[in-house]
């Protein structure tokens, strides 16, 4: 519950207090952003497993949003920026994907 | 990550009921730290969405803006030359519409000149009005004819005798039954009405020994009058020429 309060609350402060992105972040946010959702869906998996632990979640959070970004941030100085980070969003769309048939098999049964 | 975590909790719920006793608001350290990343992605998801929605442009690459920047100048070039072609087009319409007007005002004046000369036309103007009795019959065709000459040379324009007009192809014949001209007959009085220049063409026809003089020596007599506005209303339909053609090279 706090965690959805928490979300909740995040949309609102960034809804209200309208800050701009430093242009030195702009390519990553967006990656980071996906990144913190797998691990939020993975989460989530975990504990209808039962095996939800916060430090791993923790940890499993702030490392994928920090590979994510550093990922992009080496394709940009390969040359390779736009082609990695679609990359990126395509492993870390089918990792989102099979958490959530994870969930929803665990809540539906199917 | 999810998949890392092998030591399983002393009890396992799963299910809705492992849903549920996770959305219990508890104080625990788990549930702090959970609501706290938590809060932070969703300030992230915000603030990228409004990024997205107000800057598209701030957020691409080098190379995409490179080749957007191409691709709007090479559509820059392609309307920049398409609104050359227009204007273009555009002068060439207008001057051609102007030189059409001035050749069709050109066309048109022409056009009524040769109608006055030609005899397809009514004309008006200043003249004078000869009428000649003649009651015996008496007065030849070639005295009309002399008439008719005397006024063309004095710079008659357009001349009407009777109901008859009178051009360059004209000719007055003698025949038995009286004086023909354009191979209808004309019978006296003859009057004839002659645009021109009227005091010229008064003192011509009157010099002694000229047309006027033939026509008292042929029996009959003459009046002239000149006059500022006389009409010659009668016309001429003029056939195509049948073998002559305009000479190519000489346009007019």
């Amino acid at each position: 519950m706090i965690a959805v309060i928490g979300l909740i609350v995040g949309v609102v402060a960034g809804l209200v207090l309208e800050p701009t992105v430093p242009a030195a972040l702009q390519p990553y946010l967006p990656i980071a952003v996906v990144a913190a959702l797998d691990a939020l869906f993975g989460g989530l998996r975990a504990v209808l497993d039962g095996l939800f632990d916060d430090r791993v979640f923790l940890v499993s959070f702030l490392s994928n949003v920090v590979v994510a970004a550093l990922i992009v941030f080496l394709g940009d100085q390969l040359g390779v920026g736009s082609q990695l980070s679609t990359g990126v969003v395509v492993v870390l769309g089918i990792r989102i994907f099979s958490n959530v048939a994870a969930i929803r098999r665990h809540l539906f049964k199917a | 990550m999810p998949a890392e975590q092998t030591t399983p909790g002393p009890e396992r719920v799963v299910g809705w009921r492992a849903l549920g006793r996770a959305l219990r608001p508890r104080a625990t350290r788990a549930q702090v730290l959970t609501g706290v990343l938590c809060a932070l992605l969703g300030f992230a998801i915000a603030v990228q969405v409004r990024q997205t929605d107000e800057s598209s442009l701030a957020v691409m690459r080098e190379s995409e803006l490179v080749s957007l920047l191409d691709q709007t100048t090479r559509q820059a070039d392609e309307l920049q030359d398409q609104v050359n072609d227009l204007e273009r087009t555009q002068s060439e319409l207008q001057s051609g519409s102007t030189s059409r007007e001035a050749a069709l005002e050109a066309a048109t004046r022409s056009a009524a000149a040769q109608g006055i000369l030609s005899g397809r036309l009514p004309a008006e103007g200043p003249g004078v009005t000869v009428t000649i009795t003649d009651p015996q019959g008496s007065v030849s065709a070639l005295t009309l004819l002399n008439l008719l000459e005397e006024l063309r040379n004095a710079g008659a324009e357009a001349v009407q005798l009777n109901d008859q007009r009178l051009t360059a192809s004209s000719y007055v014949l003698g025949t038995d039954g009286g004086v023909e001209v354009d191979g209808a007959l004309v019978r006296p009085p003859y009057r004839w009405v002659a645009i021109g220049e009227p005091d010229t063409m008064a003192t011509a026809l009157a010099i002694p020994g000229g047309a006027l003089a033939k026509v008292q020596i042929d029996g009959g007599t003459a009046s002239v009058q000149t006059q500022e506005q006389v009409e010659v209303t009668a016309t001429r339909a003029v056939s195509e020429p049948e073998h002559a053609t305009p000479r190519t090279g000489d346009g007019g």
